[in-house]
């Protein structure tokens, strides 16, 4: 499974939403994701990539992780899975 | 209903082991946050705190002692000792019959959790000391105090989050109004900066690496912080018959439930237990001079409690002063509403206004007196102490110079 397919079952599992549902465009807000779900989202995401996300509740605009859509996370992710690597 | 006063006052914090020390590190805007020092501090990704230093718990108390008091008790137990002989109660015949402690706490012995925890899950030993249960349950602070000083009346311990200390006086305060006691014990203590007790906050996303700024556009989090906070509250009829010193009033207190999320707090439920505690103190908005913020350095906390009252107070609360001392001190838990409710005592008594230290650029969405970084002096005659709490409890308590 690719990083963007894992991180869709992950926001999908959290939205109580069927993986077809969760686009690329999607924002968390319009998946009905609120904070608590953001943070427990982050936190599946460091669990499966076994990566550290560098996100803070306080200002989430300010943190290096983009969440203002599905497709930043996957990239946010994919950057993080490949800094891990090299 | 009888009038409550406050004639004792004792404290531990990162700012120093005492009221005074503690009070003159407020005026000059002292920071008692640093590096941690705790073990396995480097698997946390938070590395500060407002930790107390120099706890030399065996000056305080015998190996017995030691043996049955975790560091929650240990903050507790020192806290009241100042606190009873500054009062210059004993405790013997009637009244110790009609007095007793009420204090708070979040997490009570946290530190013996997670030592135990260890024991048996990672060195995997099979046998726990004898003294675990009864070092770490909540009560045990209150039950100790209640021991030691002969307190024999109600006595009991609450646990609501950050609020805890303020739910724990609110219910002192109204225990001797009332006519249920004489006096009480009461406050607050927290002790959670060890390895689990910082590894779950960390999960939250809401912890500052570097500083708490409360209300200022750069704040980027919570910083935690451990301590003590104890006061004697006692029928004021009871403390001039015998010629006591009084420090305050405890004119009023309300609290609320934001009934709405368990972390997010709500404007409309603090501002609520704000207007309450005005109202149960027979306190107009324009007599307050200051408020002591629950003001914990995060987004989510500033803005909501300054919308809250920006409301409460309507053209007010341009005029009045808001500062956070967890700025000093760190989020003290269930005991920081008892450690700032000295900032209190210290603009009733002595004129001077705790700042908010770390302040370096305004936020339009707290924009508020917030005494930004340097004490300021100033005559007030009545204050507020705010705590909000996680789970959306809100406890406000008014006092008055008397």
């Amino acid at each position: 499974m690719s990083v963007k397919d894992r991180v869709i079952a992950i926001i999908a599992e959290q939205a109580v939403l069927d993986v077809a549902d969760v686009t690329m465009d999607s924002t968390l807000e319009s998946l009905g994701i609120d904070s608590l779900g953001l943070v427990e989202s982050i936190f599946a995401i460091e669990e499966a990539f076994d990566v550290s996300v560098p996100f803070n509740a306080n200002d989430p605009s300010q943190s290096d992780f983009d969440i203002s859509s599905v497709a930043s996370i996957v990239a946010a992710v994919e950057k993080l899975v490949a800094d891990q690597h090299a | 209903m009888k009038r409550v006063v406050i004639t004792g006052a004792g404290t531990v914090n990162a700012l120093a082991q005492d009221v005074p020390g503690t009070l003159a590190a407020m005026r000059e805007g002292r920071c008692g946050i640093g590096p941690l020092d705790i073990r396995d501090r480097e698997r946390l990704s938070i590395s500060i705190g407002g930790q107390v230093r120099g706890w030399e718990v065996e000056a305080h108390f015998n190996r017995q002692q030691i043996a049955l008091y975790d560091r929650f008790t240990q903050f507790t137990l020192h806290a009241a000792r100042e606190a009873i002989t500054q009062s210059g109660l004993v405790f013997d015949d009637q009244l110790s019959l009609t007095s007793g402690v009420v204090l708070g706490t979040a997490g009570g012995g946290v530190n013996t959790w997670d030592e135990n925890y260890r024991a048996v899950y990672e060195d995997g030993k099979n046998r726990v000391h004898p003294f675990v249960v009864p070092k770490l349950m909540n009560n045990a602070a209150a039950s100790h105090v209640s021991m030691e000083w002969n307190l024999r009346g109600p006595t009991f311990t609450v646990a609501t989050a950050c609020a805890s200390s303020n739910h724990a006086m609110g219910l002192a305060f109204q225990m001797v109004r009332s006519g249920a006691a004489t006096a009480m014990v009461t406050g607050g203590s927290e002790a959670m900066l060890c390895f689990g007790g910082i590894k779950a906050w960390e999960g939250l996303r809401v912890m500052s690496r570097t500083a708490c700024r409360p209300f200022s556009m750069t704040r980027d989090g919570m910083v935690q912080g451990e301590g003590a906070g104890v006061y004697v509250f006692e029928d004021y009829d009871h403390a001039r018959a015998r010629g006591a010193h009084i420090l305050a009033e405890v004119a009023g207190f309300a609290m609320s439930s934001d009934a709405g999320d368990i972390v997010m707090p709500s404007a409309q439920g603090a501002e609520r237990a704000i207007s309450g505690a005005l109202r149960d103190a027979g306190l107009n908005p324009s007599d307050v001079g200051y408020i002591n913020a629950h003001g914990t350095g995060t987004a989510a906390n500033d803005k909501t409690e300054c919308a809250a009252v920006a409301h409460a107070f309507g053209p007010h609360a341009d005029r009045l002063m808001i500062s956070s001392t967890k700025s000093m001190h760190g989020h003290c838990i269930g005991g920081t509403g008892a450690v700032e409710l000295l900032a209190c005592l210290m603009a009733l008594n002595e004129g001077v206004i705790a700042p908010t230290i770390g302040y370096e650029e305004p936020d339009p969405e707290c924009a508020l007196d917030v005494v930004p970084n340097v004490a300021r002096t100033a005559r007030v005659d009545a204050v507020l102490s705010n705590a909000f709490a996680f789970g959306g409890l809100n406890a406000v308590i008014a006092l008055r110079r008397i």
